[in-house]
């Protein structure tokens, strides 16, 4: 018995360790599982930020397989981000569509100007609803979604070269092969 | 020494601004809608902030979806689908109390679990030191005798 009592510590202590090893392994708890991957993008019906007087839904999202960018003049790292979308687009053609998210359009057409502009097109999201219903809580953000219009990933934060190469361009093969 | 005062003043109604963050000037339909909406706000956590209700937040996503809790409220929406709107979006991270899923179960019965662990080793060691005090063993015994019939 008296052996035995000896061992309870040791036991809750390895029980810690095991507890703790696995606890410090867990994601970055800032990243929110997403709850709309394989679905639809919501439906929407909202301004284009450079074609003036347009206006845009989710049907213009189909058709071929797109990045979907949430980005804002007031996100500096969206600026890091900008070159790298930039890089992309040159390289692969990959259709890359923006979400202005709780914007200035005006500001936004300025930065763009500035910066270049390597999307198709830009939603006018100045509300944030668009955000809301894709489960966006900060900017940038970007979703692969298919010819078909489904959302089949999303990445939280900047898309870098290692992310693209790592991450987005597995899976866009994939996508590719399947259809 | 009085601009002293006046610049200490002045600093601290500067660094006091902060926390004045989140009070926003919402128009209100009725009473009841205002009481559900500061409910709903203060058992939905900010999806930017790790550990922050809605009410608490400045985040600007925290502010769309104050907007978007009145929003629902007044188009006539429940607490409840106020609430599964919000789950839909942004999963167990927002509820406060997370829901009763295969995920979610361990949340709930873990501490129940610990507390039987913790019973159970109390019950077992005191058992076991009454066994101790009120009884000898078989060879506890027999050494008693032997020193006794020395």
């Amino acid at each position: 018995m008296a052996k035995q009592s000896v061992l309870i510590p040791a036991f809750v202590f390895a029980g810690i360790v095991v507890l703790l090893w696995f606890g410090f392994q867990l994601s970055d708890p800032h990243l929110l599982p997403s709850q709309k991957l394989n679905d639809p993008v919501p439906d929407f019906e909202l301004p284009s930020l450079t074609a003036v007087g347009e206006t845009l839904n989710a049907a213009d999202l189909t058709g071929e397989i797109s990045l979907l960018n949430v980005w804002a003049t007031w996100c500096p790292s969206c600026i890091a981000e900008h070159g790298e979308l930039t890089r992309i687009f040159e390289t692969t053609g990959l259709r890359i569509i923006g979400v202005n998210y709780n914007d200035d359009s005006d500001a936004a057409r300025a930065w763009l100007k500035r910066w270049g502009d390597p999307y198709a097109f830009h939603i006018v999201d100045e509300d944030g609803t668009l955000a809301i219903d894709l489960g966006v809580y900060g900017a940038p953000e970007t979703f692969v979604v298919d010819a078909g219009g489904i959302i089949r990933y999303r990445h939280v934060g900047v898309v870098t070269q290692k992310v693209f190469e790592e991450t987005f361009a597995p899976l866009i093969q994939n996508l590719k092969d399947a259809s | 020494m009085r601009g002293r005062w006046v610049l200490a003043g002045c600093l601290f109604w500067v660094l006091s601004a902060p926390s004045l963050g989140a009070i926003e000037a919402q128009a209100f339909p009725d009473e009841t809608i205002k009481a559900r909406y500061y409910d709903l706000i203060a058992t939905l956590r900010c999806p930017q902030c790790l550990n922050t209700n809605l009410a608490g937040s400045d985040a600007m996503i925290a502010q769309n979806l104050r907007a978007t809790v009145l929003r629902l409220l007044v188009e006539g929406k429940s607490d409840a689908e106020v609430e599964q709107f919000m789950f839909e979006r942004y999963g167990d991270f927002i509820l406060y109390e997370p829901r009763w899923t295969a995920k979610t179960w361990l949340l709930w019965l873990g501490p129940l679990g610990l507390a039987l662990v913790g019973l159970s080793v109390w019950w077992s060691m005191g058992a076991s030191s009454r066994k101790t005090r009120h009884g000898l063993s078989e060879s506890d015994r027999a050494n008693l005798k032997q020193l006794m019939d020395r």
